[in-house]
């Protein structure tokens, strides 16, 4: 009974995610219109759009092979497991003693090696650019990422997020300089694995300066909509990263029941509603960067995850 | 040596045309042309146009030294006249062109590729023999440029985004830009024979559609072509009136134009700002004269209704809003520093290239060449107005923002002077028929720059042929020359610094 009990929380989480993810996006789109006092589209626009995309035909490029073709499900698929670990309104469900963060982090990894792949399949300039801007941002988020981790794993022991989560919310960890390294890390990492500005604008027309956009370029029909999805998924997967490391209040535990899944859920919300509302803000305060800037931008995060690590290792107490 | 001599004394060889206003006409003899295309390489001549019809080229000079403009016309029965761009490089386009309409071949030109002529129109050399196309045409052949690790990205003419078609050919080497060559011609519309044979009034409604965005300045350019042909004085609150107009177009375009320089670094709270106050303006105009681009409202003769005094509260109240909304904006522009990393030292244009083309408008006077046609050759009301020529020297987008910046400051100044000096009276009087062939020329200062309108009335004032020159001629070229060794991801925002015309280039 327990098992299917496990196993029904764990595939309410799958869904739920599945869910929420485009709904997070529209959010963010809104308050980014009305920052700019325009009334902007309905929240519920992204669904919408990935309705119509999964109705569409697939254009396909003549010189695309079966790598374009499937990479949109691989890519979907890595990054809907991937989002599926972190945990969300519940801490210690099943699929999160399976795989750590570093689990994690080879998920995005492959995800974002097939999509660069697709860019460059089909032959195109813009998406060869495209690829060969995501590996340069990827070759530094990368290490920054793991960087982050490792400050993670010194302090907690583990690279477990639900072991994380609960470590977090004892009374030793405290006020941390290392800690909050490896927040501005991972939120800026967060920024550059998003393509959001000032890496990368989602919402810009401008082929040649499109660094995820010119991936995708060549997509259409469910191929697009699935893009779309795991580019929804994956900006959900970062902000509960970051409401599972950096604010874990509020996390019902395995089998607490539905009262307190139930509150775990509504506070899962708060977070992602103020999670999108801070990106909202700051993307409308700040002009996109130089591509070349990129890399001093995400080798300040790498250095910051550096850096945290590094003073553990100087003192427990930093 | 030849060059030496001012434009003036060495045209005097030449046959002078009557029945050319304002600026004198001269027919040269071959070698009158080739001094005259040394002095323009080796001299400070501006090349101010270059256009054609059936045997005959015509070369628009001006000097700067002595403010003298002259049209030179070399007669080429055979249909074929001494290159201009073999010494001048600007002049190669117009030649490619005037290859293109009319069949007028420019002997020893570097460059014999078609421009505006894609191989798709049911007619070649539609201003000359009109004859049907013959075959199939070989593929365009862009300039190599060869090197290891070199490639190529072709960009347009059809764009992610909603805007005119044009294409480029980047050579890069990984992000920096080692090449790019544009391709245009792909809004052709045929204005040029549309205008031959039209009546003034309907001539007069195909020129304010050449360019959209600089309807007002192209109406202005032809209207006061055809009063000089004409020899037609206008009204004096006609004359103030346009102007009132020629300002609001140009506040409303640079308004837009730097939101959108902006929002091309996805400073999108700048465009949403700039949109606003842009989108107020068009309303002002729309109530003052009925159209909120005020397209056809500058007509022969006048303007097409006059302004009510309710209309004067209007702009006026338009002023007052504007004066209170554009300056946080500037400031919101000065104050983000990741906005200016963008545009700072972006897209330089050496100031030598500049007055080489004799680029005007906001990339000239953002590069250190002040010309300005308001106030030289200037026109009628702004020698009675005090404004100042914004200039500066940086040359890059940086630049480019603030010259638009200070030039609607200077149209904001000019607008509430124009509003307390208008004159009262007709705004409208009834165009002179001189009963013979007769031609006249204007320039401009539209938003984007000086505008040249030239063009010859037939006895029973019907046009004959009319050739309008875009700034955007003489500004393209120069985004070639901006782009190199900057990024290709750089492009989109040098582009919009310029923010040349597709339409108004390609006629």
């Amino acid at each position: 009974m327990a098992l299917i009990t496990d196993y029904l929380v764990q595939g309410c989480q799958m869904l739920l995610i599945l869910l929420l993810a485009p709904l997070l996006t529209g959010w963010v789109r809104v308050i980014k219109a009305r920052l700019l006092r325009r009334r902007g589209p309905s929240l519920l626009q992204p669904y919408r759009d990935l309705f119509k995309l999964l109705g569409k035909d697939v254009v396909l490029a003549e010189s695309a092979s079966w790598l374009f073709r499937i990479a949109p499900y691989l890519i979907f698929a890595a990054i809907w497991v991937a989002a599926a670990l972190v945990p969300t309104f519940a801490a210690g469900l099943m699929f999160n003693w399976t795989a750590d963060l570093i689990a994690i982090v080879a998920l995005l990894g492959s995800a974002r090696f097939f999509l660069a792949l697709a860019g460059l399949d089909v032959g195109t300039s813009f998406g060869g650019i495209g690829s060969s801007r995501e590996m340069m941002i990827a070759s530094l988020a990368e290490p920054a990422m793991l960087m982050m981790v490792f400050t993670l794993s010194l302090l907690a022991g583990t690279t477990e997020l639900s072991a994380v989560a609960h470590f977090m919310l004892t009374a030793e960890v405290g006020l941390r300089v290392s800690l909050g390294l490896a927040l501005l890390a991972l939120m800026m990492v967060a920024i550059a694995e998003n393509a959001r500005v000032p890496v990368d604008n989602p919402a810009t027309h401008l082929e040649l300066t499109m660094v995820h956009e010119a991936m995708v370029l060549e997509y259409s029909g469910r191929h697009l909509a699935l893009i779309e999805l795991a580019a929804s998924l994956k900006l959900l997967l970062y902000l509960s990263l970051l409401a599972c490391i950096f604010a874990p209040w509020g996390m019902a535990t395995a089998g607490a029941g539905l009262i307190a899944y139930g509150f775990g859920m509504a506070v899962y919300l708060i977070k992602l509603a103020f999670g999108g509302l801070l990106l909202a803000l700051f993307e409308s305060s700040i002009a996109k960067m130089r591509v070349f800037r990129v890399d001093e931008f995400l080798g300040a995060a790498l250095m910051l995850g550096l850096l945290g690590a590094l003073l553990l290792f100087v003192s427990r107490g930093l | 040596m030849m060059s030496a001599a001012s434009l003036r004394t060495m045209l005097d060889d030449g046959q002078p045309v009557t029945k050319h206003h304002p600026w004198p006409r001269v027919i040269v003899t071959a070698e009158l042309w080739n001094a005259l295309l040394d002095g323009l390489a080796s001299s400070d001549w501006t090349m101010l146009g270059l256009w054609g019809e059936i045997g005959m080229a015509h070369l628009a000079l001006y000097e700067d030294s002595s403010e003298t403009i002259i049209v030179a016309s070399l007669s080429c029965p055979d249909g074929r006249f001494p290159s201009v761009g073999r010494i001048h490089s600007p002049a190669q386009r117009l030649e490619r062109t005037m290859a293109d309409l009319i069949g007028l071949q420019p002997i020893g030109a570097p460059d014999y590729r078609p421009w505006l002529d894609h191989g798709c129109w049911p007619v070649r050399h539609p201003l000359g023999a009109a004859t049907a196309p013959t075959g199939m045409r070989s593929p365009y052949r862009f300039l190599p440029a060869e090197g290891e690790s070199l490639h190529q990205i072709p960009v347009g003419p059809v764009h992610a985004g909603i805007i005119e078609p044009g294409h480029f050919r980047f050579t890069a080497n990984g992000e920096t830009v080692v090449r790019l060559e544009q391709r245009l011609g792909y809004v052709h519309k045929g204005i040029e024979s549309l205008l031959s044979g039209a009546t003034i009034d309907q001539a007069a409604r195909w020129l304010g559609r050449v360019s959209g965005d600089s309807t007002v300045a192209y109406a202005l350019a032809f209207v006061r072509a055809v009063e000089a042909a004409t020899k037609t004085v206008v009204p004096d609150r006609a004359h103030w009136l346009r102007a009132l107009m020629a300002e609001l177009e140009r506040l409303a375009n640079h308004c837009g134009d730097i939101g959108a320089i902006c929002n091309d670094a996805a400073f999108a709270l700048m465009l949403a700002h700039c949109a606003v106050l842009r989108e107020k303006i068009l309303r002002a105009s729309a109530e003052c004269f009925g159209h909120r681009l005020l397209m056809d409202c500058i007509v022969p003769g006048g303007v097409i209704a006059d302004l009510s005094v309710d209309g004067v509260k209007t702009v006026r109240a338009l002023m007052a809003e504007l004066r209170r909304d554009f300056p946080p904006l500037v400031e919101l522009y000065d104050n983000t520093a990741s906005l200016q990393d963008r545009t700072v030292n972006t897209g330089f244009v050496r100031p030598a290239l500049i007055k080489q083309f004799g680029c005007g408008g906001t990339i000239g006077r953002a590069g250190g060449r002040a010309f300005d046609a308001r106030r030289w050759p200037g026109y009628p009301p702004y020698d009675q107005l005090t404004f100042e020529t914004p200039l500066l020297t940086d040359s890059d987008v940086n630049a480019r923002v603030w010259l638009r910046i200070h030039e609607v400051q200077q149209s904001l100044h000019l607008i509430e002077q124009i509003l307390q000096q208008l004159p009262m009276g007709p705004v409208y009087m009834e165009l002179n028929r001189p009963g013979q062939i007769c031609e006249g020329m204007a320039l401009i200062e539209g938003f984007r720059g000086d505008i040249l309108v030239w063009l010859r009335l037939n006895a029973d004032n019907t046009v004959a042929r009319c050739h309008p020159r875009d700034p955007s001629w003489f500004q393209w070229p120069l985004l070639e020359a901006a782009i190199e060794n900057n990024i290709v991801a750089d492009f989109p925002i040098c582009n919009k610094s310029f923010n040349g015309s597709y339409s108004g280039h390609d006629l």
